[in-house]
């Protein structure tokens, strides 16, 4: 049975399925990079999503249009963002409890809006996957990588755009430098303040996409905590990228593959007992981060409000 | 004073967020949504009116929302059928609590509800066991229910109930042996415990007892909540070669999603979930508590307050297989479930479970 | 006269967040038709109304207070603990294998072991975590986010194979649950109401965290490392050592709430597959007390309370008026960002008095020392 895990059906199953659960792992980890590289740690990424799986399915459900649900999904993401900035850069308030907050009220509204607005579970038909002549033929490769749906192509194109803008514009390093030194960002003239809002405020938004790529991308229905964890996993897997999007790339894979291998244990009648074989993701992950002891610090002023000396 | 302008601009902020949320809120209680939406309102209307004869006061307490497609809903169904048959809210009135998965808070509501003047209070969650066997004693009064389970502790106040869902799984087992041509099912489950792995032994039974050649393979994905893996969970069971799936517990929705995307046919269990995806939804076992509410209710009246264990099963109509009519199953296959519906009723098929 | 009034409105300022957050409830409330001083009625009267539901109260606080306690340490020492859950899951196993296995032996004796193995399997939890930290720079969020999820699926396995109660194995419907502890296990009871002894433990523990942080060279370290890691290296405090010590005794204090709540409320474990299903969230929302109680243990104990009857109340608030469950999460939440936010006002005052009185020592992160200084002062 063991050496069945290393046929080709397994191995391309375990492939393709962990690029698609990475998905909304990625857009909200990238998210949540930006907001921690500018110094703020969110812990609301859970209730930002939940409230843009909603959105998202609640719109594309009346609407009949997908990206209509999309933009729902970002709206209510960024003004969850926009709260979670208000209360993060001007009150000052200790940011893992904030998140925690904002998790909380997340997780509520989306089901009370639920409860209120559908009632019952439904489904939407949500974006499909694009057959992309040639490529999707390939076999193995193309069912791995070229029969996914857009907001999966979407989510790994986000990675080399966020490392650009981390890394090679003035406003990646306004980020950096308010994540790393506000007081000297601040004294080169640089708005600590505006660019923690502009980050919280994209971290929600993307937050929200990541909660639209479940609803209407991959599970096409809405449950009340569909999300069940995914959100603080994705918060997790920024610390396991060291904070630049590429790490967080192997992070959400690393995760997403695990999970899907032991789907594949338990199927194959590996006899292994089911509890500790969804436990393997969890030890796997932390694993893998003491094997690579890395020596990269977090910004310095993560978790720290910025208040100008006076 | 500049403070005071903080306070105004947080709380209009807020007051915002909420409004933009809160406002669409108003509507839905006129859009044909939801069934129950009219019926809820229904309820406490009742509680307030002097109803005419002295009702019939019911209490739950249930660990899943009561709009689960799974077990919740079952039981709140059964509990509007109830209602209906005994001539609407003046006759029969129930108040909830729903999501109570905290055993603990579940424990505060049904020593609450027990201070009330409820008829009887039924704890819809295996989970709460121990904490009615602490808190009916200090009720003798008052009759509890619980299930699912067979243990009435000895109490005279507390019935127990359970379902035969290893009944149901086994004629879904024999449909889906019979629909499958890969002979490869697959089978999503949240924790392997209860209520669950009694209809998943009943399943693999069942298509044991057809073909015995079919491969089975299960998958419990460890939460009862986690959409995303029950759908990943379904789309490892289609790559392994599954074109008949069945699962048990709430989050299964994302799997039906995508068996309905790669048209893989479902059996379901506990609530219909033939809505969700008409196409390929084949049948669902159908729990009909009402068979031992109805019971309960009559025993209550008389005077019987507890120590008495009832089960649905497919002989009472507590469990029906239900047939999705917008599915066409071959006559032959729906002749099979039938013939095997009734062997298991007249006891000419003996399930034995591993 | 000044500053005593000003301490009770730091006193008071969660107290008047709490109220602000309702109030927003409050207009929800009303788009869901209901009436909201009904509801709030309710959740007054479900919280603190008679003897019994104050009673419940308690019984609410008893872990909030527990995990407040590690919290307000690791805080103080500048690691985030998150694991909570998980800790107090861990704890309760090694707690209820005590009390199951060793059933020969005198009740006070047993109860006793079985509260410092919950301790030490806490501490275990938490000491994980604590070690990856200090020696393999894995960060603490997310080992304790990951070790959070690897301690349910072992109280799954655990509960339904292993621990399962012996009535449950052979009956088709498994409930996975551990058998029940002996009576003579059990947490005494304070009143006739589930008020048990594990309060007074918490309470007690509440002023030992105190002496340890403020009265001890141990609590000294952890906080110097906390406040400036980098001067007490040059201080010659091991930091890893205290770093990893932070995070063992904040995890072992979650690890004795989930033996106590065993103990003391369900006298066995059960799971619903979730970790909530048996914490209650406590191990979250402890977090939240220990802010409401700025982060210093005896201010803990009235922070614990005040969430605990918000919890309490509210359950009892959607009995009595029929809102839905996630109503409550919601104000659950508002509440959270709402206390949080209004922590601004306190620290805002403090500096103000502290600009008038002379620097006692050198500051090298303002706002952490000034607020610890104040503390220091109160009681």
């Amino acid at each position: 049975m063991i050496t069945e895990l290393f046929s080709t059906t397994v191995l391309i199953g375990i492939l393709a399925s962990g690029i698609r659960l990475a998905t909304p792992y990625l857009y909200a980890a990238i998210g949540e990079t930006f907001s921690q590289k500018s110094g703020v740690l969110n812990l609301g990424v859970e209730g930002q999503m939940l409230l843009g799986c909603f959105a998202a399915f609640y719109v594309a459900f009346t609407t009949g249009n997908l990206w209509l649900g999309v933009l729902a999904a970002m709206i209510v993401g960024a003004v969850m963002g926009l709260a979670m900035a208000f209360v993060t850069v001007n009150l000052h308030a200790q940011q893992g409890i904030s998140g925690i907050g904002f998790y909380l009220f997340g997780l509520g509204m989306s089901d009370l809006l639920f409860q209120r607005l559908m009632g019952t579970v439904e489904t939407v038909k949500g974006f499909q996957k694009i057959y992309i002549p040639g490529l999707s033929d390939i076999p193995g490769i193309g069912e791995i990588l070229f029969n996914q749906n857009i907001l999966v192509y979407g989510a790994y194109l986000l990675v080399p755009i966020a490392w650009f803008v981390l890394n090679k514009t003035t406003l990646g390093l306004k980020i950096r430098a308010v994540g790393e030194n506000p007081d000297a960002a601040d004294s080169l003239g640089v708005s600590v303040a505006q660019v923690r809002y502009f980050t919280i405020i994209l971290g929600g938004t993307l937050s929200g996409v990541a909660g639209a790529s479940l609803s209407i991308a991959l599970l096409n229905v809405f449950q009340q905590n569909m999300t069940s964890g995914l959100g603080f996993i994705a918060v997790a897997l920024v610390y396991f990228g060291a904070w630049k999007p590429v790490g967080v790339l192997g992070g959400a894979l690393l995760f997403s593959m695990v999970n899907s291998l032991q789907l594949w244990i338990q199927v194959l009648g590996i006899p292994v007992p089911s509890d500790i074989a969804v436990m393997m993701p969890y030890v796997l992950t932390i694993l893998v981060l003491v094997a690579t002891v890395s020596r990269v610090r977090a910004p310095s002023a993560l978790t720290k409000p910025f208040e100008r000396d006076e | 004073m500049k403070k005071f302008a903080w306070i105004v601009t947080f709380v209009l902020a807020l007051a915002l967020v909420l409004s933009a949320c809160g406002t669409p809120a108003e509507e839905p209680a006129e859009v044909p949504a939801a069934e129950e939406a009219a019926e809820a309102p229904a309820e406490e209307q009742a509680a307030e009116e002097a109803a005419p004869a002295e009702p019939f006061r019911v209490a739950v307490v249930m660990p899943s929302a009561i709009n689960d497609l799974a077990f919740g809903q079952s039981m709140y169904d059964a509990l509007i059928r109830v209602q209906e048959e005994m001539g609407g809210p003046e006759y029969f009135e129930f108040v909830y609590s729903e999501n109570m998965f905290v055993v603990d808070d579940a424990a505060a509501a049904i020593r609450d509800y027990a201070t009330q003047d409820f008829d009887l209070i039924i704890a819809h969650g295996s989970q709460y066991g121990s904490s009615l066997q602490e808190i009916a004693p200090d009720f003798p009064e008052t009759s509890f229910a619980w299930g699912t389970t067979v243990d009435t502790f000895g109490q005279p106040n507390i019935f127990a109930y359970e379902a035969a869902s290893h009944e149901g799984g086994y004629v879904n087992g024999v449909m889906a042996a019979s629909l499958t041509k890969s002979n490869v099912i697959g089978v999503v489950g949240p924790i392997e415990t209860g209520d669950a792995k009694l209809y998943v032994d009943g399943f693999k039974a069942g298509v044991a007892a057809t073909n015995p050649d079919i491969t089975v393979n299960v998958n419990y994905i460890g939460s009862f909540s986690d959409v995303a893996l029950a759908s990943e969970a379904a789309t490892t069971h289609i790559a392994a070669g599954a074109d008949v799936m069945t699962g048990s517990a709430q989050m299964v929705t994302g799997a039906i999603g995508k068996a309905d995307e790669a048209g893989v046919l479902w059996l379901g269990t506990q609530s219909s979930q033939a809505s969700l995806a008409p196409s390929i939804v084949v049948a669902t076992q159908v729990f009909h508590w009402e068979v031992v509410i109805n019971e309960i209710v009559a025993l209550v009246k008389e005077g019987t307050l507890g120590g008495q264990s009832f089960v649905i099963d497919l002989a009472n109509g507590g469990e029906v297989i239900e047939f999705n009519d917008a599915y066409a199953l071959p006559e032959d296959v729906k002749a099979l479930a039938e013939e095997t519906v009734q062997g298991i009723i007249d006891g000419s098929i003996t399930i034995t479970l591993p | 006269m000044r500053s005593r009034l000003s301490t009770l409105f730091d006193a008071l300022l969660p107290v008047l967040a709490t109220l602000a957050a309702l109030a927003v409830g409050a207009v929800m409330l009303l788009f869901l038709k209901v009436n909201p001083i009904e509801a709030y009625a309710a959740l007054l009267n479900g919280a603190f109304g008679s003897f019994n539901s104050f009673a419940e109260t308690l019984v609410k606080a008893t872990p909030l207070l527990l995990v407040a306690l590690g919290i307000c340490i690791s805080f103080r020492g500048d690691v985030i603990n998150i694991g909570g859950e998980g800790q107090m899951i861990v704890g309760a196993i090694l707690a209820t294998w005590v009390g199951l296995t060793f059933t020969d032996y005198p009740g006070w004796l047993i109860t006793t072991v079985a509260l410092l193995a919950g301790f030490l399997g806490g501490a275990v939890w938490g000491g994980i975590p604590g070690i990856l930290k200090a020696y393999f720079n894995v960060n603490e969020i997310l080992s304790t986010v990951m070790m959070n999820a690897i301690a349910v699926q072992l109280m799954n396995f655990l509960l339904r194979g292993p621990m399962i109660d012996p009535a449950q194995a052979d009956v088709a419907s498994k409930i996975p649950q551990t058998a029940r502890l002996l009576d003579i296990f059990q947490l005494p009871r304070l009143a006739p109401t589930r008020l048990h002894m594990g309060a007074l433990i918490a309470v007690g523990l509440a002023v030992l965290v105190y002496i340890l942080l403020w009265r001890t060279t141990l609590g000294y370290r952890i906080r110097a490392v906390g406040q400036n890691p980098h001067a007490s290296r040059y201080a010659g405090i091991k930091v890893p050592r205290y770093m990893v010590m932070a995070l063992l005794l904040s995890g072992a204090f979650a690890g004795l709430a989930g033996a106590i709540q065993v103990y003391g409320v369900n006298y066995r474990m059960i799971t619903d597959g979730s970790a909530s299903g048996f914490t209650g969230s406590a191990g979250f929302n402890g977090i939240v007390a220990a802010l409401f109680g700025q982060l210093h243990p005896i201010w803990s104990i009235p922070a614990s309370i005040l969430f605990g009857a918000l919890l309490v109340g509210a359950n009892s608030m959607q009995r009595i008026v029929q809102v839905p469950s996630a109503l409550i999460t919601v104000l659950n939440g508002l509440v959270v960002v709402f206390v949080v936010s209004s922590e601004i006002w306190r620290r805002r005052r403090q500096r103000r008095r502290l600009a008038a009185a002379p620097e006692e020592e050198p500051s090298p992160k303002p706002d952490q020392t000034e607020v610890q200084k104040k503390e220091e002062a109160q009681p």
